[in-house]
């Protein structure tokens, strides 16, 4: 091809030519697996995913649920989980941020950029991975729950929409962190950043309290956060107790199509915001 | 010198805000040289290899790799390059092994032929034994040789070592240096920025000295060193009677005065460096029935060429954290 060298590489050994969707895919999995493989590694580093929402859980359920008081009289364990799962879903945001950052500022990303490979692969394996350890994330609160007594009502088509909702929800939330990890310098302030977008985000929800509680300017803000959408969402699937079903606020009434309409929109603005910060960052 | 440069930069311009990192920066590395960018920190020389590198855009001028041009042609320049930057770019967490088998298949290997050429260049870089271990166990020589490794693993033509020695101790920078000479004998063409003089002095076949962004001097180590004051002449006589017939027989060759030292055995003489200038020193002192104990030429050192270049010296001792593109 080139005049100047014979390019050196044995030709039976690369796969040139074949399509980019092939080169593509194959990136992406090469990448995922490698997130993967940290994962298999160090399984403690799973432990803000997991430790975590089991702490999490207990708390509410022993410490703070009695004193919480549902409309409508409803089993406070059970009201729980619906919040609980947007919870440990979201709690993985500041995660891909702050690897992302890392691989940014060790050179691991350069490396990347410096070869034959697909460009935004980096991007989507790392989204892939943490679709993984979101799954291990809503296991976790999943059987938690049901140690503490929370139970489906429903059948099983409604709770595999809820699941699937809420990985959704969930996935869609990863790009938001990428982003994240795009406009951030150092892994430590990936970390605390993302904390402190994370923490109001599950808090001003309907995931451990009832919105009817909360002070009159405040509940708009809690009522149309998208944690609360998913949590009732996953309420109203799973048959538990559900109180934001008597609020007249659009997302309360129509909670799956909320977490529909978040998902693909928040989507269709962070994927392409990480993608254009990608390409602006690494192009210095 | 007639064949297209493996690496060619015309007038290239970067800036990174208010910052001018390169100010028309010209380069032609011949194919097969070992080439040696040399210049303090943040004279430009990071900011150079990113471009050929494709991980910058230049704001002005041209640059190519193996005649593709970085900026349009991008994907050419990645299937024959490897590049090895300041800090080992490797992944903490998987072992040797793994961090070259990713990198090959990236490098679009096949999985097969991926893996095989990663055990060959763990054998090469001596890292068979800690082949499965995680990367973070390794000692700072170690990542180095595994980053030489994965920038090798694509079978690249042109590599570029963007100080490959900083913060290494004696030792594995000789290992560094050995490794670099290998390569250069099989043919790869290699880019080589370096705050050590020393270091271009060893390494390279021709070297570009850099400040402010652009070139100042480029040539072999010996032409930069030529080029600045030549060298000095330093012969010592057996007997002091034999001073003047000495000064007599040194003359031609001298382009200063003769200097002997107090004691009148030592004669020290500004000359031009040139071949086989000892035999003839020698063979004149010879002919003139002068016997010597000791004939040295000292060749200006490539610090010297710095120092008379920019007017500042080398800055061999400043950090080495900081780096060109910040």
């Amino acid at each position: 091809m080139s005049a100047i060298t014979a390019d050196l590489v044995p030709q039976q050994d690369v796969t040139y030519g074949r399509s980019p969707a092939v080169h593509f895919v194959t990136d992406v999995w090469v990448l995922t697996k490698r997130s993967l493989a940290r994962i298999r590694r160090e399984p403690e580093t799973l432990a803000d995913v997991t430790i975590q929402p089991v702490l999490f859980i207990l708390m509410f359920a022993y410490v703070f649920g009695g004193a919480i008081g549902l409309p409508g009289h409803g089993s406070y364990h059970e009201y729980l989980i619906g919040g609980m799962l947007g919870m440990g879903l979201a709690q993985t945001a500041p995660g891909v941020a702050t690897a992302l950052v890392t691989d940014m500022s060790t050179g691991v990303i350069d490396r990347f950029r410096s070869l034959p490979m697909s460009r935004w692969a980096v991007l989507v394996a790392r989204s892939f991975s943490e679709l993984m350890t979101q799954l291990i994330a809503t296991a976790v609160v999943v059987c938690v729950g049901l140690a503490i007594g929370w139970r489906v009502h429903t059948n099983a088509p409604d709770v595999i929409a809820a699941l699937a909702l809420a990985l959704l929800f969930g996935y869609a939330f990863t790009w938001a962190g990428v982003c994240l990890g795009m406009t951030l310098r150092s892994p430590e302030a990936a970390q605390q950043t993302g904390f402190l977008i994370f923490l109001p985000l599950t808090f001003i929800s309907s995931a451990f309290v009832p919105t009817q509680g909360m002070p009159g300017w405040l509940q708009p803000v809690a009522e149309w956060n998208p944690m609360s959408a998913l949590a009732a969402a996953c309420r109203h699937l799973f048959g538990n107790p559900n109180p934001a079903a008597s609020i007249h606020a659009w997302p309360m009434q129509h909670p799956e199509l909320a977490v529909v309409c978040w998902a693909v929109g928040m989507l269709v603005v962070f994927a392409p915001l990480a993608v254009h910060l990608y390409r602006r960052k690494a192009l210095g | 010198m007639s064949e297209t440069p493996a690496i060619a930069a015309e007038g290239l311009v970067r800036n990174y805000g208010k910052t001018k990192a390169l100010t028309g920066f010209d380069l032609a590395v011949p194919p097969g040289t070992v080439y040696g960018l040399l210049g303090p920190n943040g004279a430009g020389k990071t900011t150079a290899v990113r471009v050929f590198a494709t991980l910058l855009r230049p704001d002005g001028g041209r640059a190519q790799v193996l005649g593709y041009d970085v900026a349009t042609q991008a994907g050419e320049v990645r299937r024959r390059i490897g590049l090895t930057g300041q800090y080992a770019a490797l992944d903490e967490y998987l072992t040797g092994r793994a961090n070259l088998v990713m990198i090959g298949q990236l490098s679009r290997l096949t999985p097969g032929a991926a893996r095989r050429r990663a055990d060959e260049m763990l054998e090469r870089f001596d890292l068979t034994e800690a082949a499965t271990r995680a990367v973070k166990t390794y000692s700072g020589g170690m990542r180095r040789r595994l980053d030489l490794a994965a920038s090798l693993i694509g079978y690249p033509s042109v590599l570029f070592l963007d100080e490959p020695t900083t913060g290494l101790d004696p030792n594995a920078r000789a290992k560094t240096w050995d490794i670099v000479r290998g390569l250069a004998a099989e043919g790869t063409t290699l880019l080589l920025t370096t705050q050590y003089l020393e270091e271009a002095d060893q390494l390279a076949e021709r070297v570009a000295v850099i400040d402010g962004g652009r070139v100042i001097a480029e040539g072999t180590p010996d032409q930069l060193k030529a080029s600045v004051g030549g060298a000095h002449l330093d012969v010592v006589l057996a007997a002091g009677s034999d001073l003047e017939a000495a000064i007599v027989a040194i003359k031609p060759y001298a382009t200063g005065s003769v200097q002997p030292d107090d004691a009148g055995l030592r004669l020290s003489v500004p000359v031009a460096a040139s071949e086989g200038l000892t035999t003839l020193v020698v063979r004149a002192l010879d002919v003139a029935g002068v016997r010597v104990n000791d004939v040295t030429i000292q060749r200006a050192s490539l610090d010297d060429v710095f120092l008379a270049l920019t007017g500042h010296p080398s800055s061999e001792d400043d950090d080495t954290e900081g780096s060109d593109a910040a």
